[in-house]
């Protein structure tokens, strides 16, 4: 057992109601590494400053990503922290496990690493939190040998994940769970081995309420929807209406394209002008159901700001059926890939890639014809760039 | 030593090994659900069926210790079946609601809440922070604590919201969480560029690789006491820290001007109106460790406005919208400067341009 650390500001962070970060690493402060991790956090604590550094690219034979090398800048200080890399391991979709499979991944890494973990990282992956050099390739051995795999990290597909979408919730559109698990094993060469200008990610949300954050984490956002009408039990709706729910006020005026009416007996509405925004449905969840033509919407580009500023992702494709082999959107993401991969610069997510060429020529390379869908309003400046085949067509058409 | 057959690009593990018998038999056939109180929700199936669900938060980071005792609250009160939700929640997953109240008394007693559902404060996603990352501006775990603690009546539903409110938090603009469409996401923010150590780069790192790591092209060519290094122009500096990444001897991380920002008003849900970006309130603050009162402070009296004024079903940036944003400066009592006025790529378009504004009656 190592001797105890003396750390008066970590140990404030003990106090409060919410759950420790700290009490989590002293959990494990009676190994080494977690121990060090104290010391050089509480060094950070008094100094305001990170005492981690990158430098040196570490990985697993075969792998170009899945970890992240991270080395302390004070390593005789705190010696069992020196190497403290990061292991991606791709999570089951979302986020389901048996407490076998839990036991099994804490064996793992209690006997190769820190015994800490971020459950989960940004991205999805379970997060092993340090390991040293040496023991990455044990500890990956051991991994695959029961079945587990490392996510992405660096220029390649970034892990894919999904909301809970069919196992739990009423309004899945699509199976998140089977289109997550199919493209990351259809992709399993681009998530391990980068050669992209930089990363790309999916994210499956089972409906617009888009609760992965598909919409502003992803280069590929997959949002489901419908495109017949919203199933009404009117009888449901009078329940509602009876017990408090102000219709009126708290559906109808809440409706962005106000194409809902009620008139204290009927909910009618026009789904002609519905944009499947969710809001009636969230509000009357027992009387309310999306249509029954479910499928997706698929958009692109999403980022955060470094370089070019923040996106969000925007409309390539209205709808599109999610159904297994989902060859469909395997098609799309081969044309998006080989077009950014060719033109896009170093570094450059595929919005900023979008941004840059500008969404029309970017349609071409994909393929893909413009609809009105994609933008918020046509262009509002003349500055067409009219393209040298029209000066034979024109009038001509 | 056992020989572990290694094997390359399996994937992850199948998820209908880690579903619920309940979950298997109802796959894409629930009716509706309800929450029962805060934390625990039940999900009706078509059949009939009942899946409860008890929601509980953590801090992200978690022993294996801690997982081990999840797993076994699992193996005692759920078939020994649980998943995580993007939000860094656990939810425990049962089919007899008569081991809801035990299962909560356990997991409580361990140390960890339960809530987080509904109208209510779901846990803070953050990132690595001090524990983990070399760029950070300031720690993650440590101000996501410090704002948790203060804001958990919000997590446990002694208080209330009118709407959803999720909080997010980054410690660089690299932004690996993307806070940047959350109702209140705080940001580290590095307000100097890097300093170099001229001495150490020679020695540290390779020059051409440097100048090519910056994305504004800030970092040129310089003889410094007769050795090649190189120099920062300041200005086109956008504080990325990728020149720290790779190279050591550019320091990007300063007790002094790094600190925190804090952002509001953003959404991902296409309920009402349409995704958001957050906008910015509050430009700079202090790194003061280990509590970050500043912050908190400014987080709850955020929290408490919104809460005492905004309409049923408003989210934040539906709130600010309706109410425009001079009044929500007034009623926080944050100063707008000139900070806040947008001067990056297309600024333009966030400049009112219009007359309709709300006018406050002269005295
Ligand atoms: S995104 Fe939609 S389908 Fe998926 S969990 Fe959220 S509400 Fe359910
Ligand atoms: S889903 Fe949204 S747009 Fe469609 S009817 Fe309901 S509230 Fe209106
Ligand atoms: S947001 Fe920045 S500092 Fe924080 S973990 Fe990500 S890259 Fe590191
Ligand atoms: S922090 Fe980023 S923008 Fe600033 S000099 Fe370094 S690489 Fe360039």
């Amino acid at each position: 057992m190592t001797k105890e650390r003396k750390t008066p500001l970590l140990d404030e962070l003990e106090q409060g109601p919410w759950p420790s970060f700290v009490t989590e690493i002293k959990k494990e402060a009676d190994r080494p590494m977690a121990h060090d991790l104290l010391g050089i956090l509480e060094r950070s604590y008094a100094d305001r400053v990170s005492h981690w550094k990158h430098g040196g690219l570490v990985g697993v034979m075969g792998y170009g990503g899945g970890v992240i090398g991270r080395y302390s800048d004070l390593p005789e200080e705190f010696p069992a922290v020196k190497e403290f890399h990061t292991f991606r391991v791709n999570q089951p979709s979302a986020w389901f496990y048996t407490s076998d499979a839990l036991r099994t991944l804490c064996d793992i890494w209690e006997k190769h690493g820190s015994g800490l973990t971020n459950m989960h990282g940004s991205t999805g992956d379970i997060i092993f939190l340090g390991s040293s050099s040496a023991a990455l390739e044990p500890c990956f051995a051991e991994l695959s040998h029961h079945g587990w795999d490392l996510g992405g990290s660096g220029s390649n597909m970034r892990t894919p994940s999904c909301c809970v979408g069919p196992a739990r919730c009423e309004w899945a559109c699509y199976d998140t769970l089977a289109a997550c698990y199919d493209i990351t094993q259809a992709f399993q060469d681009e998530l391990h081995r980068p050669f992209f200008p930089y990363k790309y990610k999916f994210k499956f949300a089972g409906c617009p309420n888009d609760c992965v954050a598909s919409i502003a984490r992803s280069d590929c956002s997959i949002i489901g929807t419908w495109r017949d009408d919203i199933q009404v039990d009117q009888a449901k709706v009078g329940e509602y209406a009876r017990s408090g729910t102000d219709i009126q006020s708290e559906v109808c005026n809440l409706c962005p394209t106000r194409c809902m009416s009620w008139d204290g007996r009927e909910l009618a509405i026009d789904n002609s002008n519905c944009v499947r925004c969710m809001h009636c449905i969230n509000v009357l969840a027992k009387a309310l159901k999306p249509g029954k033509q479910r499928g997706a919407t698929i958009l692109v580009g999403s980022k955060a700001p470094i370089i070019g500023g923040a996106l969000l992702s925007s409309v390539l494709v209205p709808f599109l059926e999610m159904k297994p082999p989902y060859d469909d959107l395997k098609e799309l993401t081969a044309a998006i890939w080989e077009l950014w991969g060719e033109h896009g610069k170093n570094r450059e997510r595929v919005g900023e890639f979008i941004q840059r060429v500008g969404l029309g020529n970017f349609l071409d390379g994909i393929g893909l014809d413009p609809v009105p869908e994609m933008v918020m309003h046509p262009r509002t400046n003349p500055y067409i760039f009219f393209e040298d085949e029209l000066d034979d067509d024109a009038g001509n058409a | 030593m056992t020989e572990f057959q290694r094997q390359t690009d399996i994937g992850p593990p199948h998820y209908e090994r880690f579903l619920p018998p309940i979950v298997k038999k109802n796959y894409g056939a629930w009716d509706h659900h309800e929450l029962l109180r805060p934390g625990v929700m039940v999900h009706v199936a078509a059949s009939g069926d009942r899946l409860y669900t008890v929601r509980v938060g953590t801090p992200r980071l978690l022993a294996v210790t801690t997982i081990r005792q999840f797993a076994d609250l699992a193996d005692a009160y759920c078939d020994g079946y649980l998943r995580w939700t993007s939000r860094n929640n656990v939810e425990f997953l049962l089919t007899d609601p008569a081991k809801i109240d035990p299962l909560i008394r356990d997991v409580q007693a361990l140390g960890y809440p339960v809530g987080g559902t509904g109208n209510q404060i779901s846990s803070i996603v953050h990132t690595q922070g001090w524990v983990h990352c070399h760029s950070s501006a300031s720690d993650a775990s440590g101000v996501v604590k410090s704002v948790m603690d203060r804001l958990f009546p919000y997590f446990t539903g002694s208080k209330s919201l009118p709407s959803k409110l999720r909080v997010a938090y980054a410690c660089c603009l690299n932004m690996c969480g993307a806070v940047h469409c959350s109702d209140i996401a705080i940001l580290g923010v590095h307000t100097k560029a890097p300093v170099i150590s001229h001495s150490d780069l020679p020695k540290m790192c390779e020059i051409p690789t440097l100048i090519a790591s910056c994305p504004t092209g800030a970092i040129r060519p310089a003889t410094v006491n007769g050795k090649p290094s190189v120099e920062i122009e300041a200005g086109q500096c956008m504080y990325c820290g990728n020149c720290y990444t790779v190279c050591p001897a550019c320091r990007i991380n300063n007790p002094e001007s790094d600190g925190l920002s804090i952002w509001v008003g953003g959404k991902v849900s296409n309920a009402r109106t349409t995704p958001q970006f957050s906008k910015l309130v509050v430009p700079f603050m202090p790194n003061n460790p280990p509590r970050w009162p500043e912050v908190v402070d400014a987080v709850e009296r955020i929290v408490t406005i919104y809460a005492g004024n905004a309409r049923k079903h408003e989210r934040m940036g539906e709130w600010i919208n309706r109410i425009g944003w001079p009044r929500f400066f007034k009623l926080t009592g944050f100063e707008f400067t000139k900070y806040h006025i947008d001067d990056f790529r297309h600024a333009g378009e966030t400049y009112n341009r219009t007359a309709q504004l709300r006018h406050e009656r002269g005295s």
